[in-house]
């Protein structure tokens, strides 16, 4: 199978890679996929509390190529954003923007879970903090 | 150094130069139909045939009226093992085969199953061989043919097949043995293997693509097959359709090839394999090699690098040609079925890659390919999210992973 010149880029050049403090308030942790699928995605974000934007964002992938290239992709969409609109990535402009073959849909797919569930580790987090307060 | 390097001659093998010498002629000016009784042409053609016959059975330690060409082993299979189940329909309805036989063996006895005969599917261990007990105690009253290959074509383990021959013998059952992986390379004969039946293909020995044979016992106890091809009677009425005769030359030639320089080569080929499997254990923890070391063909190596997806590897290691178990580079996006028969958790079905070392592979690229492999398994394993957690103390088989 021939790899788009984006997947490739991705691929040799990953950006995020690396882990972020898992115990830092701060930060929303997702991790989708399981091994015996051949994907894993793990996917963290730190949120600066003032503005609620995502100031920063890691990636680890246990996966193909597309795998790879959408989690680093995602990293990069998530940058920047209030967590709201960091919701609002659909799977989709993932597929587009690097080219996905239909059989790699569920690369991206994975990704847009890893997101969500980082957000959610996040405001879980938060709950808990207020809850505590 | 050329790259890319081609390191996955299970799939297929170069054509030696010297079998396409010896073609060339057949594919020119001496392009008669051997089945033309009447002309030079076909004189010609014939006689290429049957030198061809002679070679092929001298490497298998066959009779030449033994052989019968075929297309390959795929239909080698299929006629053997369909041919069988219908000249032998009167006498049974049971066949005997293993889950990791290729896929040419394995579809067609799920088409002889829905036909309404009853397969046996045994399983392997670990190592991937055959359990001899298990095998012995499946043989009913009604059973015709045990179908068991010589060499795997993912993982390279030979079968006990001079017990199997002896079992099925002493049955009376009928033994066929899909050698594709094996003839050329181990030193595979039907008369000290007691097989019945075999398949060969060329292209798996460094001849054409698009001829094999299949052996055909003659005696003790002479084999009868119905045709699948209707035609022309070539074959003698096995097979019907014009031969291929340069494809058939070059099949011979290999043959030949093969008979002279299997012994020198094996042992080369071992050696190279074995530095290739050292090297990459010496630079890379967590590898784990799938099946039998000691029963293996010497140009196999299997092996499954934890936490590393099989095709991202691939993918990082262009200039290597070898192949993954991995679901992602299978049509059906499954995991290999040959590792999941051995046992091999589906995780590390996913990392694993096959390389097949051949007669053009030098010590130069074995050592340039297991660079390539430590590098790319460092750079991965530092992406991998498993690679951390194991690192960590974190048990990856007890967590729980949100699986669809």
């Amino acid at each position: 199978m021939a790899y788009s010149e984006k997947v490739l880029d991705h691929y040799n050049n990953p950006r995020n890679v690396g882990s972020l403090d898992k115990g830092d308030p701060n930060v929303g942790t997702g991790m989708v996929g399981a091994p015996e699928c051949g994907d894993v995605m793990k996917l963290q974000l730190k949120v600066d509390p003032q503005t609620g934007i995502i100031e920063d964002a890691k990636f680890k992938t246990f996966g193909c190529g597309s795998a790879i290239a959408s989690s680093s992709l995602a990293t990069e969409m998530v940058k920047g954003r209030t967590l709201d609109q960091a919701l609002e990535i659909r799977n989709t402009q993932i597929v587009s923007e690097l080219s996905l073959p239909p059989v790699k849909i569920h690369c991206s797919v994975l990704a847009e879970d890893a997101i969500k569930a980082a957000i959610n580790d996040y405001k879980k987090k938060q709950a808990a903090r207020r809850a505590a307060d | 150094m050329k790259t890319p390097i081609y390191m996955d001659n299970h799939a297929t093998t170069p054509l030696d130069p010297r079998v396409l010498d010896a073609m060339m002629p057949y594919l020119t000016d001496r392009f008669g139909n051997a089945a033309s009784r009447n002309h030079s042409f076909g004189w010609e053609a014939e006689e290429a045939v049957e030198r061809a016959r002679k070679q092929i059975a001298d490497l298998a330690g066959a009779g030449p009226k033994e052989i019968v060409f075929t297309s390959g082993a795929t239909e080698s299979n299929n006629l053997a093992i369909k041919g069988v189940a219908e000249m032998y329909a009167e006498k049974g309805d049971h066949i005997i085969t293993a889950a990791t036989e290729h896929k040419a063996v394995l579809d067609t006895c799920k088409r002889l199953e829905k036909r309404g005969c009853r397969i046996t599917w045994l399983g392997v261990g670990p190592d991937g061989l055959i359990d001899l007990d298990a095998l012995a105690s499946a043989i009913t009253d009604r059973t015709i043919l045990i179908s068991i290959m010589y060499a795997n074509n993912e993982i390279g383990v030979i079968q006990p097949v001079r017990e199997i021959g002896r079992i099925a013998k002493e049955r009376g059952v009928l033994f066929h043995c899909d050698a594709t992986q094996a003839v050329g390379k181990a030193p595979v004969n039907v008369i000290e293997d007691g097989i019945d039946l075999m398949s060969i293909s060329a292209h798996k020995m460094y001849g054409p693509k698009g001829v094999g044979a299949l052996y055909v016992r003659r005696k003790n106890p002479r084999v009868q097959l119905t045709a699948q091809m209707d035609g022309g009677g070539h074959e003698r009425g096995m097979r019907s359709g014009t031969l291929n005769v340069p494809g058939i030359v070059g099949l011979g030639e290999a043959c030949a090839i093969c008979q002279r320089e299997m012994a020198e080569e094996s042992a080369r080929l071992r050696a190279l394999r074995d530095r290739l499997k050292s090297l990459i254990e010496a630079g890379l923890d967590e590898v784990y090699v799938n099946g039998s070391m000691e029963h293996r063909l010497p140009n196999n190596l299997n092996m499954s690098f934890a936490y590393v997806e099989g095709e991202s590897l691939l993918m990082g290691m262009k200039d290597v040609a070898v192949s993954s178990g991995s679901a992602c580079t299978s049509a059906t996006l499954e995991p290999s079925y040959v590792l999941k028969a051995l046992g091999v958790g589906e995780d590390l079905a996913h990392t694993s890659i096959r390389f097949g070392l051949g007669r053009f592979n030098t010590e130069e690229e074995v050592d340039y390919v297991a660079a390539r492999v430590i590098e790319v398994v460092t750079k991965l394993r530092e992406l991998s999210p498993l690679y951390e957690m194991a690192k960590e103390g974190v048990d990856l088989k007890s967590m729980q992973w949100a699986t669809d």
